[in-house]
């Protein structure tokens, strides 16, 4: 049986999320004897080039960049996990959703006390950038997700065990201190 | 405007425990409460301008900013909807020129929504500077809005006439109409006022009373149903200061509305009852704590308490009983569903956010200013004078085993008689329809939006404790509702409107659950929301009081009984689909920006 395959992406997360992953520290060389990664800023592969087992997402989806990735990722991966608070409940970036999104670009452009430079008050309209969302959006808000994976950041043992328990099939451990929120 | 507040302040003692009188007075007299006033009262009570201000916003009727001269409330319960509400709303809008939710420039008139205000027998109907005004027609609103405009009084724009019965009362003088259709031991003629009170107490112990409240099993007519005697004699026994008797007129559960025919008709036999409790219990203070809604009779009820006074029947020595000393006053809320919760009362009787306390201790150990208290419903209090009066015995005889005595029903919605009917427990569904005149029935709500749904499979079940149980709300809706985007939606608002926001489950699932039923009835449904629904409705179990726990069940019991409502509007061979799309989602921030949104990769 070959190994199987796992991609990684970070939508509107801090990376945080995929710094846990690094925490799992020297078991990364007996993960990479477990699994192949494809797509992922772990070793830089920038698009799918076969079909992923597992996919596992940071952060939930600001813009609409973040969408195609994230419905990308549905297409390619067989499982999708969202990995963290952000990738689950939208996180710190959602924040601005009680907020109307039109009144959010005012203060970051125009209005905010720090708004200084732009004299003109230019706004970021280039077709080149990707377009803000009405609010930040879970993951689950937009594409089917499998598994969550809670915490802010989850912590390495729990993104270790998770993926052992999905490649093994074993049942997967979940003592108590691990399903917490902060 | 300082004379007046501090005036105000003066009137209630300077008593923070007041503070709702107060902040009562303000909004009638000024059309809100201004920064001044709550900076005026936080420094005369030892309060910080915090706490009143807290208390300020958690009410419905207390507002910081003006609310106009006029401040029209137009009810937006379900059955008011179904009566025209929508028209009503419109002309209103259109007369006036402003939205819902706004004050004309000059300051003249507001116009606002507000929950269920017991008067869904005679929808559509609103409340206009505590004045009710009820049958609403498109043509009523016009020669309303015209009259305000002329500057006529409250007085001169009720020019209808009265409602039935003490609604003619010269205190009262309400258009309301009390629509008895049906009378038993409670709404009937032959009470007598002070009658057990003068011929009957004076010759039982105060145990021997609760003695006899226990012999006649009666429960708690307000929904929970718990054993009134039980209640009595844990207060009795409780050590306090001093113990205290509280009627629930909060009456907030929408479709309900017999407490407010009870205290306008029998005002009498609720007193009467509060101080036979008061005698049971030992307490000498009794507090009717009635929901803004019914502000319209505060001047009949006073006038009715003093005439009781003046019969000795309230006051010192009451029935030459030496020491039976017990008066009562009435204590408005200001618009809070919560507040029926008995430990929420309890905060706001004490000035405070109508947030649910924590249980135990319960109010009979720890309730109004800590100590002991009971709390009984409206058409609790009135049955007691029954029982004393003819014996736990013979009390027993009506209803069924576990549910004994009669209950009083406000029925309303698609049927010919609405209005309220005294009944024995154990009436079955079926024949209550039948009594009503109700026709191609599609569903009944029994005990209102925190109650059940149930449709013709089930209309066999009778009303008891151990079956259908229900505060006395029943809504009738005919086979041409359409139930879940005119009453279970209806249902979910409401509850999302009125958590007081202490738990974070009552506070949030039940948008979530909306939510999602807006998804549904948007044709964006698939399989697995329903399972979703069913599930998440448990997780409100967690919450502290009674509106958390059954915030849900609008949903989860029309998903149970008309589930295939749900299944006809869901995809079909879509097995995930969130409801949601990007193009809508962006078109916000890129009109704001002012580009074109362009998509591709799909």
């Amino acid at each position: 049986m070959s190994k199987p395959v796992i991609a990684t992406t970070s939508l509107a997360g801090c990376f945080g999320c995929h710094m846990s992953i690094l925490d799992i520290d020297e078991r990364i060389l007996q993960l990479i004897e477990l699994v192949e990664f494809n797509k992922s800023p772990v070793d830089d592969i920038k698009t799918f080039t076969k079909p992923v087992d597992i996919g596992i997402i940071e952060g939930g989806c600001c813009n609409s960049e973040n969408v195609e990735v994230l419905r990308s990722f549905r297409k390619n991966c067989k499982i999708l996990i969202s990995l963290g608070e952000c990738a689950i409940m939208g996180g710190l970036p959602a924040l601005r959703n009680g907020i109307p999104v039109e009144e959010c670009l005012h203060e970051a452009y125009i209005g905010g006390p720090t708004v200084q430079l732009n004299k003109e008050h230019i706004l970021p309209n280039d077709d080149e950038l990707p377009m803000l969302l009405d609010r930040v959006y879970p993951c689950h808000e937009v594409v089917k997700i499998d598994y969550f994976l809670p915490g802010c950041p989850p912590r390495a043992d729990l993104i270790w065990d998770a993926l052992v328990a999905l490649i093994t099939g074993d049942p997967m451990k979940l003592p108590y201190e691990v399903v917490k929120f902060d | 405007m300082e004379q007046i507040v501090l005036s105000i302040i003066r009137k209630y003692g300077s008593d923070a425990n007041r503070l709702m009188d107060m902040l009562i007075d303000l909004q009638e007299q000024f059309g809100y409460i201004s920064r001044q006033a709550v900076a005026l009262l936080a420094h005369n009570l030892g309060l910080s301008q915090v706490d009143v201000e807290q208390t300020i916003t958690f009410y419905h009727f207390l507002s910081t900013k003006p609310r106009g001269k006029y401040a029209i409330y137009l009810n937006n319960s379900a059955v008011a909807y179904m009566f025209g509400r929508q028209a009503i709303k419109e002309a209103f809008e259109k007369e006036v020129g402003i939205a819902f939710g706004q004050v004309t420039d000059d300051g003249l008139i507001g116009l606002f929504d507000t929950a269920c205000i017991g008067m869904n027998d005679q929808e559509p109907a609103a409340i206009i500077n505590n004045k009710v005004f009820t049958r609403l027609t498109p043509y009523r609103v016009k020669e309303i809005v015209r009259h305000m405009r002329q500057g006529l009084s409250l007085d001169e724009l009720v020019n209808e006439s009265y409602g039935d019965g003490k609604n003619q009362h010269p205190q009262l003088k309400a258009m309301v109409s009390s629509n008895i259709r049906r009378k038993g031991m409670i709404l009937s003629d032959l009470y007598s006022m002070g009658k057990v009170t003068k011929e009957i107490l004076p010759g039982m112990s105060p145990e021997a009373v609760i003695a006899e409240i226990k012999h006649s099993h009666i429960r708690g007519r307000g929904g929970a149903g718990f054993p009134t005697g039980f209640k009595w004699e844990f207060c009795r026994r409780a050590k306090g200061a001093k113990h205290y008797v509280v009627c629930n007129a909060d009456e907030g559960e929408p479709g309900t509305f017999k407490d407010r025919v009870i205290l306008t008709e029998k005002p009498e036999l609720v007193f009467e009852g509060m101080a036979i409790a008061g005698y049971a219990i030992g307490g000498d203070e009794g507090i009717l704590y009635l929901r803004y809604e019914y502000r319209y009779m505060k001047n009949y009820l006073e006038s009715v308490l003093q005439h009781m006074r003046d019969e000795k029947l309230l006051g010192s020595n009451i029935a030459g009983i030496e020491g039976f000393n017990f008066d009562i006053r009435i204590q408005f809320g200001a618009g809070a569903y919560v507040c029926g919760e008995e430990s929420a009362l309890l905060e706001s009787l004490e000035g405070k956010r109508g947030e649910p306390r924590d249980k135990p201790p319960f109010p009979v150990e720890k309730g109004y200013l800590g100590q002991p208290t009971i709390i009984n419903n409206v058409e609790t209090f009135a049955t007691a004078v029954r029982i004393i009066e003819n014996g736990g015995e013979w009390f027993t005889q009506f209803g069924t085993e576990d549910s004994t005595g009669t209950k009083i029903l406000s029925i309303s919605g698609d049927c010919m008689f609405p209005g309220v009917y005294e009944v024995n427990w154990g009436f079955n569904v079926e024949d209550m329809l039948d009594m009503v005149g109700a026709y191609d029935v599609q569903a009944v709500q029994v005990g209102g939006p925190s109650g059940t749904l149930i449709g013709p499979a089930e209309f066999h079940r009778t009303l008891g404790y151990s079956d259908l149980s229900t505060g006395g709300s029943m809504i009738i809706f005919g086979k041409q509702r359409n139930l879940l985007k005119d009453v279970v939606l209806n249902f979910m608002e409401f509850f999302i409107d009125e958590s007081c926001g202490s738990c974070s489950t009552c506070r949030n699932m039940p948008q979530v659950m909306r939510n999602k039923l807006l998804k549904i009835l948007k044709g964006k449904g698939v399989t697995s929301d329903l399972a979703d629904l069913q599930n998440w409705g448990k997780v409100l179990h967690a919450s502290r009081c009674g509106l958390g726990q059954t915030a849900a069940n609008p949903i989860v019991s029309s998903l149970k009984n008309f589930r295939h409502l749900y299944e006809d509007l869901l995809q079909k061979d879509v097995e995930f689909d969130q409801g949601f799309d990007l193009e809508t989602s962006v078109q916000g921030s890129c009109k704001y920006v002012g580009r074109i949104p362009k998509f591709h990769n799909h």
